[in-house]
């Protein structure tokens, strides 16, 4: 755990809820290789879609300024059924200038593909996504099966490398797309597709589910975290620790009713019996910066809130309502928060 | 046809479709969590102490018995806490099967959150503690749609995935029938 | 030739007592054909006109209000049920927006914001935007072409039966809490049997299986009537813009609806009986549904727009004093539009991860749908331009249309590329686009164009003043919501959120949007009102209020229920134009009987003489029972087998043959 880490994690609230938002989730963050050329094509299809809106918007007013005059080719004097020749020449004109501006916009947007294509290639690292309702299971592939980490939510990449991100899903068709770094790709039952990402900038970014999946799809949002390749490397070596076994009798009052109890039945805790696979992986929950899939930022009262009665802050979610006693729920936050 | 009798036709026709939907779609809040109104270890099947006539049915039972939402949460914990593991997909295997009328420890939605809750006899693991009150219902309401029990509206035809049997909307309405626990 | 002796005619050979009985009958029928009322030089003016309007008015009360088959009053229904909904699914969208003007709202739930923005998607494109366009067009079309009367009434009547109650259905489950939440197209496997318990998507599928056999009916009756029923010297080329636009409409429903109808249909019986369409697991597919749908998706759009093209050519004719500039290139325009239509719903799944070569040539598609549509643009502007423009609220709606239309089908251009779509589909900007062309592309004219017909239909005005106070403030609402769509859609807003983080710099467009949705609705509003005064307040319409060209501004305001005294005939494409006087007619239809002429497909000459059915309680008890099948089948298979009884007895009582009662004529041999 870096200490730039570490300071950000308070202050991503704080940012997070400042008036002036910094493109954390926007198509202007330029985050990565594939956002910058998304930007690019969209200026320039803004570039000719406003000319074409202008020379639309110029014939119209022009011909609603010019209602007034003498001459008019009406009913009235009995040239209803005549035109200027001119007058077919410019449609002719219009329509070959339509033309070849789409035809422009079509090239351009296909180069534009191939260069996102050829950023892709030579993909250093592999990530397997598979969503569920509503959150996201992340497991960094390795092809030493004991260096896999198997994380949720939150999504960190290395700064400068092509990850390929493949995409499963476990019940409904899910989307998964974060604005500043790349478009979206969705996830779909029975299909595998992957997108692969380039990431340019380091920082905190997030994403967010953009298919509609259920009650809950508004609150299916992923923090991405791009950090520098050693930075990167480091939170790796950190996600295999296994999670330490507590000091404190309160946090171990709380493991033994978290790996005896319901949590187990869904949750795993790596280096405890907690071995469920159909919840996300807890091992390093209080190292992330979101609760719940991006819906509550990481911190102590929210994970009270959560544990107690998840229902109440996300309706339909999957994870029920304990109602625990208090001493008990004490005990288990406090376990919780030594999973860094 | 008077505007009288179309307007009254119209009504019961609204009516049977508001009585039909009642609780059917009805998604309960789980923000309130369900309280222990039954005491532990409830009377396991058809031989009860005392009088000779069935506890009163659990008023849970309205909540989720016929609760299209929770067969569906039920069906999603059958799978996800390996129940195919000894049952499989109502066949049976290492555990009885549940899709067919033969019920050892009592076919009501009551008495098989209690049989899920304690446990039983011959292998039946106890799930109290490990699942809240309200999975555990849950998963009993879909148990006993695996036997056609519950109104066919209600239960799904089909998981998203391999065949399991014949879909659930088209098993034939089952009967309760108490069978003895000794029988293999 | 006079009476034979008995025995002399038994003597006779065959052919000749053959020839005999022939040249008996034919006189007794020649006697019959006199006494046959026909409208001509003899029967005009009042008389006439008492004895049509005898024949052809329904029986009055509530039998004969259900069993109307006069397009006039059919046309009404469609138009007055289209707005209601309209209205309802305007009040769920403002639910949506005062949920959505502040972050992290708790006003609406997430449960009942999914059923509001589902049942606003729905009601908006099956219960309002296609049959509204089918009623301007089954009661106007008719009168365009100069003829007494659709061709097949009755199922024109069963049409309208038919989409009352599957919009009834859909409404009564919203409003007893059992209605749809997966969205207006209803991707699977969220909207199949696991993922969506109890029966709220299949009461959705089913109301598509309404509408869709209420909208194949209804373009079936426009495709013939047009293709056939045409004054004498309407050719094709005379025809005007409206009636070619419905005609390729009409035939775009035939092609595109049976697609949706079948992945409906799939996945009632998957959610029903458990078959496979959709479970991947089983060798089905989640992509099938996305196929099928926008398959007819994407048409459907086309659908709802090229009608109100055909208003937009209309009302620039009226109002700028002559024709649409290059007729010819117009009409090949929608045709083209029509057909290219067709190739384009994979634009839809740009995200789904299918082979991007395959993804190219739907883009170069998309892209090149545009160009027909330009070219129209240009006509109208072009014949602004040509002619003298009066700015009546019509044409306010037309400048409106085209100041709004036109960004709406650029942004369509940008998301028609792949790079561009995978940022923002899914996205408020997507839902700005689709916005801006339904909207500004198809509301605009036709509200537009229900002040243009106003006076026909109702025959009085309505008021210009508040016409013109509500097109402003249906411009200034409508880009005030949805112009900052296209804002937090770039700034990362997907779309189906039942709220939204603070901090991500969406909070200032999306209050922009709420409140300028409260304008547009008090716009809509005040046009419902203006309406409404206007039925008793509004200035008298005389016959042709706008001097207009085209013939239905050649009978009076409303016509009366024959629509014309005598068929009109035609010279030219702007026949009330070029005519001095009275038009030229073609006389010699029955006035006992109901009767219209039919004619040929291209040239329009005289064909032969229709008879058209009488009041008939058939198709709304069809109605009944097909829509009791339907239910019934949300609920279990067996409703199909045992349905098909009650549906075969009213089919066959609405299809028994029927006499002319009097006076039969002979048959041409």
């Amino acid at each position: 755990m870096t200490w730039r880490t570490i300071s950000i994690a308070p202050i991503l609230p704080l940012l997070v809820g400042a008036c002036s938002y910094q493109h954390y989730q926007s198509d202007f963050g330029n985050g990565a290789v594939e956002d910058t050329q998304f930007l690019t094509l969209f200026w320039i299809f803004i570039a000719v879609c406003a000319v074409m809106y202008l020379l639309v918007i110029g014939f119209l007013f022009a011909s609603i300024a010019r209602r007034g005059r003498a001459e008019a080719n009406v009913v009235e004097v009995g040239r209803h059924h005549w035109s200027h020749p001119l007058m077919r020449s410019t449609l002719m004109g219009w329509g070959a200038l339509i033309g070849v501006g789409l035809t422009g916009l079509a090239i351009a947007s296909f180069f534009t593909d191939r260069s996102m294509a050829k950023a892709a290639t030579g993909e250093k690292l592999s990530v397997t996504l598979t969503g569920n309702q509503w959150w996201w299971d992340i497991v960094y592939n390795s092809a030493d099966a004991s260096k896999t980490v198997r994380t949720a939510n939150e999504l960190h990449l290395p700064v400068g490398m092509p990850t390929r991100i493949i995409l499963h899903s476990s019940d409904v068709i899910h989307s998964f797309w974060v604005p500043s770094l790349a478009g979206k790709q969705d996830l779909i039952p029975g299909r595998e597709n992957d997108i692969t990402i380039v990431p340019r900038k380091i920082g905190i970014y997030r994403g967010q589910c953009a298919e509609y999946c259920g009650a809950q799809h508004a609150h299916m949002a992923l923090v991405v975290v791009v950090d520098s390749y050693p930075d990167f490397l480091k939170w790796w070596q950190h996600q295999l620790q296994p999670a330490p076994m507590p000091t404190n009798p309160m946090a171990m009052a709380g493991y033994k009713y978290v790996t005896s109890g319901p949590c187990g039945a869904c949750h795993h805790i790596g280096g405890t019996p907690a071995s469920g696979l159909v919840a996300p992986d807890l091992t390093h929950l209080a190292s992330r910066k979101s609760l719940a899939a991006g819906t509550l930022p990481m911190s102590e009262g929210n994970l009270y809130g959560w544990v107690e009665d998840a229902q109440s802050l996300k309706p339909g979610v999957k994870m029920p309502t304990l109602a625990m006693e208090p001493k008990q729920l004490h005990a288990v936050v406090a376990y919780l928060e030594t999973l860094k | 046809m008077s505007s009288l009798f179309r307007a009254s036709l119209l009504a019961t026709a609204v009516a049977g479709i508001a009585l039909a939907g009642c609780n059917r779609e009805e998604h309960h809040s789980r923000a309130k969590p369900i309280g222990e109104t039954v005491p532990a270890g409830e009377s396991p099947d058809t031989i009860f102490p005392g009088s000779s006539s069935a506890p009163a049915l659990d008023p849970r039972a309205a909540l989720y018995d016929n609760n299209a939402n929770a067969i569906a949460q039920g069906q999603q914990l059958y799978l996800q806490m390996n129940c195919v593991g000894c049952h499989s997909h109502g066949g049976g295997g290492m555990g009885p099967p549940l899709m067919d009328d033969e019920w050892r420890y009592g076919g009501r939605i009551d008495q098989i959150a209690t049989t899920i809750a304690e446990g039983r006899p011959n292998g039946m693991p106890s799930w109290r503690g490990k699942l809240t009150e309200d999975q555990i219902w849950d998963l009993a309401a879909y148990v006993r749609s695996l036997s056609g029990l519950p109104s066919k509206d209600a239960v799904s035809s089909r998981a998203e995935s391999m065949s399991a049997g014949t879909p659930q909307s088209l098993t034939p309405h089952g009967e309760i029938k108490n069978s003895d626990s000794a029988q293999q | 030739m006079t009476d034979v002796r008995a025995d002399s005619f038994d003597a006779m050979p065959a052919e000749e007592r053959e020839r005999i009985r022939v040249e008996e009958e034919n006189r007794r029928l020649a006697q019959e054909r006199k006494k046959i009322a026909r409208d001509g030089p003899k029967l005009r003016g009042a008389k006439l006109e008492a004895r049509l309007e005898a024949t052809w008015r329904r029986p009055p009360g509530i039998i004969g209000w259900l069993a109307t088959v006069d397009h006039k009053e059919i046309g009404r229904r469609y138009i007055i049920t289209a707005l209601l909904f309209l209205a309802l699914g305007g009040v769920l969208a403002l639910a949506m927006r005062l949920q959505l003007a502040r972050p992290d709202s708790a006003l609406i739930g997430a449960e009942r914001y999914n059923q509001i923005f589902t049942m606003h998607g729905s009601t908006m494109m099956f219960l309002f935007a296609v049959p509204v366009m089918e009623g301007v067009g089954v009661y106007i079309i008719p009168l365009m072409l100069g003829t007494r009367s659709t061709a097949f009434p009755r199922l024109n009547a069963f049409s309208y039966f038919m989409y009352l109650f599957g919009g009834l259905l859909l409404w009564v489950a919203f409003v007893l809490n059992i209605g749809p939440d997966v969205g207006w197209f209803a991707y699977t496997p969220l909207s199949g049997p696991q993922f969506s318990p109890g029966k709220r998507a299949d009461i959705w599928a089913q109301m598509i299986t309404f509408t869709e056999v209420s909208a194949l009916a209804a373009a079936v009756v426009l495709v013939c009537t047009i293709l056939k029923a045409r004054a004498p010297g309407m050719t094709l080329a005379r025809m005007p813009l409206f009636a070619w636009a419905m005609l390729v409409q009409a035939v775009m429903i035939i092609f595109a609806m049976p697609a949706i109808a079948l992945c409906s249909s799939m996945l009632i019986s998957d959610r029903l009986i458990g078959t496979n369409f959709y479970n991947a697991a089983e060798h089905g597919d989640a992509l099938l549904w996305q196929h099928l749908f926008w398959f007819f998706g994407h048409p459907e759009v086309y659908i709802i727009f090229i009608p109100a093209t055909g208003f937009v050519s209309m009302i620039t004719e009226t109002f700028c004093r002559r024709p649409v500039f290059a007729h010819a290139v117009v009409v090949l325009a929608l045709i083209s539009t029509g057909i290219l239509a067709f190739g384009l719903w994979v634009h839809h799944m740009f995200a789904t991860g299918l082979p991007r070569v395959g993804y190219s040539f739907y883009t170069a598609a998309s892209m090149s749908v545009s160009i027909p549509t330009g070219l129209q643009i240009f006509c109208w502007l072009a014949t602004m331009w040509d002619g003298r423009p009066r700015f009546q609220v019509p044409m306010l709606y037309v400048v409106g249309f085209i100041i709004t239309f036109v960004i709406g089908g650029l942004t369509g251009v940008m998301v028609a590329a792949v790079p561009l779509d995978l940022q923002l589909h899914d996205t408020y900007f997507v839902v700005a686009h689709f916005h801006y062309v339904l909207i500004g592309g198809a509301v605009f004219p036709l509200l537009g164009v229900l002040t243009y017909w106003y006076p026909k239909i109702t025959g009085r005005m309505m008021s210009e003043t508040l016409g013109k106070i509500t097109f402003w403030l249906t411009f200034i609402g409508f880009h005030m919501t949805f112009f900052p769509m296209h804002w937090s859609g770039l700034l990362g807003m997907p779309r189906r959120v039942y709220t939204y983080p603070a901090g991500l710099g969406l909070e200032v467009p999306n209050l922009i949007s709420s409140i300028g949705a409260f304008v547009l609705a008090t716009a809509v509003l005040l046009f419902v009102l203006n309406g409404l005064f206007s039925l008793y307040r509004g200035a008298i319409a005389t016959p042709n209020p706008w001097g207009a060209s085209t013939l239905e501004w050649a009978t009076s305001s409303p016509p009366p229920v024959y629509n014309f005294a005598h068929i009109p005939v035609v010279e030219s494409d702007t026949p009330l134009w070029d005519v001095e006087g009275e038009l030229p007619v073609v006389t010699g239809l029955r006035v006992d009987e109901k009767e219209t002429l039919l004619t040929t497909v291209v040239a329009a000459t005289p064909d032969v003489r229709e008879p058209i059915p009488a009041a008939s309680l058939w198709p709304f008890i069809s109605a009944i029972a097909v829509g009791i099948v339907f239910i019934a089948s949300i609920f279990s298979p067996w409703a199909l087998a045992v349905g098909v009884i009650p549906c075969a007895i009213a089919l066959t009582a609405w299809f028994w043959p029927k006499e002319l009662k009097r006076h039969p004529e002979p048959v041409i041999s």
